[in-house]
């Protein structure tokens, strides 16, 4: 999950490390009453989960809180590569002398976490480390061992910054890793890190990954989640525990095991692009090796509750549940949805593999459940469900 | 002959009288694993499937001559559980536990590599290995498929079995269950060598999904070391960017991690990527047909 960058600078301030001073503002006014409370220039900045916004307009400097007022005007509803912009941070201007790029992250090919550290900040890292790799510190760090303040004041002078700044980067580097790993985040960047005329080292934006897995530890992290920009289906299949993902298409899809439903996407689009209209997958829907009755009705409702959907693909493969139990999901579920009032209206091809899978479709073929279809390979059921959603669509 | 895990296998399960340790432990001794006891350290002593619960993984290894463990404990529990079964350097740690924070991994990794690596970890959150018609350790169903010749490497477990199925008239020397976290044990590059220099292994299929970079470095070392046909299947052409597909580490960041990409790195290297699980098989099958 990421963070938006007030979030990120909250958790950083928590964590003693020096960010200007800043409030959060969702309207125009609150806006203008945020730029009064802060003293002289104040930086509007559009939150959104996505870089290049300073390109794209999203950052504005206001001289004062009328300013501010104007400048929050034009930057917030604006859209941002797909963001829309529904709060900004007011801040503080800094003075700045000069700008770094620091960063901790999960380096995935290594197994280990990495510091990247720049005196050429302010710009995209990976544009430079293109253009310019010497300017650019790549320093592995040993998970057991961490980071101290030595270790930290290493990094900054590999990474080029120049003498004045490097205590003031060490202490806040050794405070970066200490939100790294206290907080489960699989990244944390500043860029830029700055310099400031009085000589101060601050971070000036913020960005804060943190890994989902590590909730059971992190209760607070549940605070972060941006409800307004969940997509309500996926926050509806969040509370079922569905493992559930929006996409744009028309044609449902449910499977077993996160591999087969990716993979089950990609043949569905594959699938469509014969069919009028080029059918596409609706969502991601994972229900798990089990795949229970319960489960599987909760998954369909879901589905079935998507305007856009025109047929509903159900491409399970039967490996530590057997198909026949599959099958009896199946058959519980439509029972459990009828009972519920939410009847199967859309037609549902259905492809069972593997253990007993004969068994599986025969348990299917007697319940003869309203509009469902049995076809035998992924790929053919792949293109019957994609067919059908183009004759609905 | 099978990489890794053989008919003289002698697995542990850490977490077996938990329910998933007991369902699949039952699931292990159906398919003829031998499976020679468990560890709890809180009911050490007692027997739970007429297997021996021991306090601890160098204490079951002692007493049972076990060289495999397979992790089945809670994620909170799981960083400690693979520090021990390291600790106890045994041959082989399995670690089948889905939802490890992945600073857990990073840091039992780095532990395993501090002691000298003694240890070969396959996972976390995969279904572990199978050597079909010797042994299984995992969750993977055994009865799927047949004994062979094919090597098969997967971060998928359904895929995986998929492919197990629908080429299970050939059958298999293993099946490796690599995992979908961004941080893993075993790698794609780690069982492509150990099936290059399995005499029992023919060929091997290899199935990714988007997110990081390992598929690209298997297409390195592929083209440098392995002569033995490798077929290719690759999971999420369709996965749109930033998001996470089920699995931790199946997730496109901005240009990085597609599935194009990796089909693109297989194919230079002279690897047959199949378009779907399916036509995968069907590569297989014509490699297979033609020895």
């Amino acid at each position: 999950m990421d963070l938006f960058e007030h979030q990120a600078k909250e958790l950083f301030a928590e964590y003693g490390i020096p960010v200007p001073r800043g409030i959060v503002a969702h309207t125009v006014d609150e806006a203008r009453a945020a730029a009064e409370q802060l003293t002289g220039r104040v930086v509007v900045k559009a939150q959104v989960k996505t870089g290049g916004r300073g390109k794209a307009g999203g950052v504005k400097v206001a001289d004062d809180a009328g300013d501010a007022h104007d400048k929050a005007t034009q930057i917030l509803g604006m859209d941002i590569k797909g963001h829309t912009v529904h709060k900004v941070l007011i801040e503080e201007a800094s003075q700045i002398a000069e700008e770094y790029y620091f960063s901790f992250l999960l380096d995935r090919a290594n197994r280990t976490f990495l510091a990247i550290c720049s005196a050429a900040g302010g710009m995209d890292i990976e544009e430079v480390a293109h253009t310019a790799p010497e300017k650019v510190a790549k320093v592995p760090v040993n998970p057991i061992e961490g980071i101290d303040l030595a270790k930290a004041r290493a990094i900054a002078q590999a990474g080029g910054l120049p003498e004045q700044s490097l205590d003031g980067a060490a202490a806040l580097i050794e405070k970066l890793w200490a939100v790294f790993v206290d907080e489960d985040a699989t990244l944390v960047e500043v860029n830029p890190m700055i310099l400031s005329a009085d000589g101060q080292v601050k971070a000036l934006d913020g960005k804060v990954t943190l890994d989902e897995n590590a909730n059971f530890r992190q209760a607070e992290h549940a605070a972060y989640v941006d409800k307004a920009a969940e997509d309500p289906l996926e926050a509806r299949a969040k509370e079922k525990h569905l493992n559930y993902v929006k996409l744009d298409g028309t044609v449902g899809i449910i499977g077993n095991g996160a591999g087969l439903v990716m993979s089950t996407l990609d043949v569905v689009a594959y699938a469509g692009e014969a069919f009028p209209g080029q059918p596409k997958p609706a969502n991601f829907l994972d229900i798990g090796g089990g795949a229970s009755a319960e489960v599987m009705a909760n998954g369909l409702e879901i589905i079935l509750s998507d305007p856009s959907v025109k047929s509903v693909f159900v491409n399970v493969f039967g490996g530590i549940t057997a198909c026949d139990a599959v099958a009896n999901g199946i058959v519980s579920a439509f029972q459990l949805l009828e009972s519920r009032g939410e009847a199967v209206t859309h037609p549902l091809v259905v492809r069972l593999d593997g253990n007993n899978a004969a068994l599986g479709r025969q348990i299917l073929a007697d319940a003869a459940l309203p509009r469902v279809e049995l076809v035998d390979t992924m790929d053919d059921a792949a293109k019957r469900a994609a067919e059908l959603a183009a004759v609905g669509a | 002959m099978a990489i890794w895990l053989t008919e003289n296998s002698k697995i542990i399960v850490q977490g077996m009288t938990g329910a998933e340790g007991t369902k699949h432990t039952r699931r292990m001794l159906a398919a003829g694993a031998k499976v020679v006891g468990g560890v709890n350290a809180r009911k050490a002593g007692t027997v739970h499937e007429g297997l021996p619960v021991f306090g601890t993984v160098k204490e079951a290894m002692e007493q049972t001559g076990a060289d495999v463990s397979v992790v089945f404990v809670p994620p909170a529990f799981t960083k400690d559980a693979v520090k021990e079964a390291v600790d106890a350097e045994i041959p082989l740690c399995v670690v089948i536990t889905e939802g490890v924070p992945v600073h857990d991994t990073t840091e039992f990794w780095a532990y395993a590599g501090a002691k000298g690596n003694k240890t070969r970890i396959i996972g976390p959150n995969c279904p572990g290995i199978a050597s079909p018609g010797a042994s299984n350790a995992g969750i993977i169903p055994a009865d799927i498929t047949t004994p062979g010749r094919i090597g098969l490497v997967s971060k998928s477990g359904t895929l995986t079995y998929q492919l197990m199925y629908e080429l299970r008239d050939f059958g298999f020397s293993s099946c490796v269950g690599i995992g979908g976290d961004p941080v893993i044990g075993t790698t794609h590059i780690d069982a492509l060598q150990a099936f290059q220099e399995d005499p029992g292994t023919d060929a091997i299929v290899m199935i990714g999904e988007i997110g990081g970079d390992a598929e690209e470095r298997a297409a390195a070392y592929i083209e440098a070391n392995v002569t033995k046909p490798v077929v290719a299947y690759v999971a999420g052409f369709t996965a749109p960017e930033g998001k996470t597909m089920g699995h931790a580490g199946a997730i496109v960041s901005g240009s990085a991690g597609t599935a194009q990409a990796k089909k693109e790195a297989l194919e230079k290297v002279g690897v047959r990527v199949g378009k779907t699980p399916s036509e995968t098989a069907r590569l297989m099958r014509e490699i297979m047909q033609s020895r």
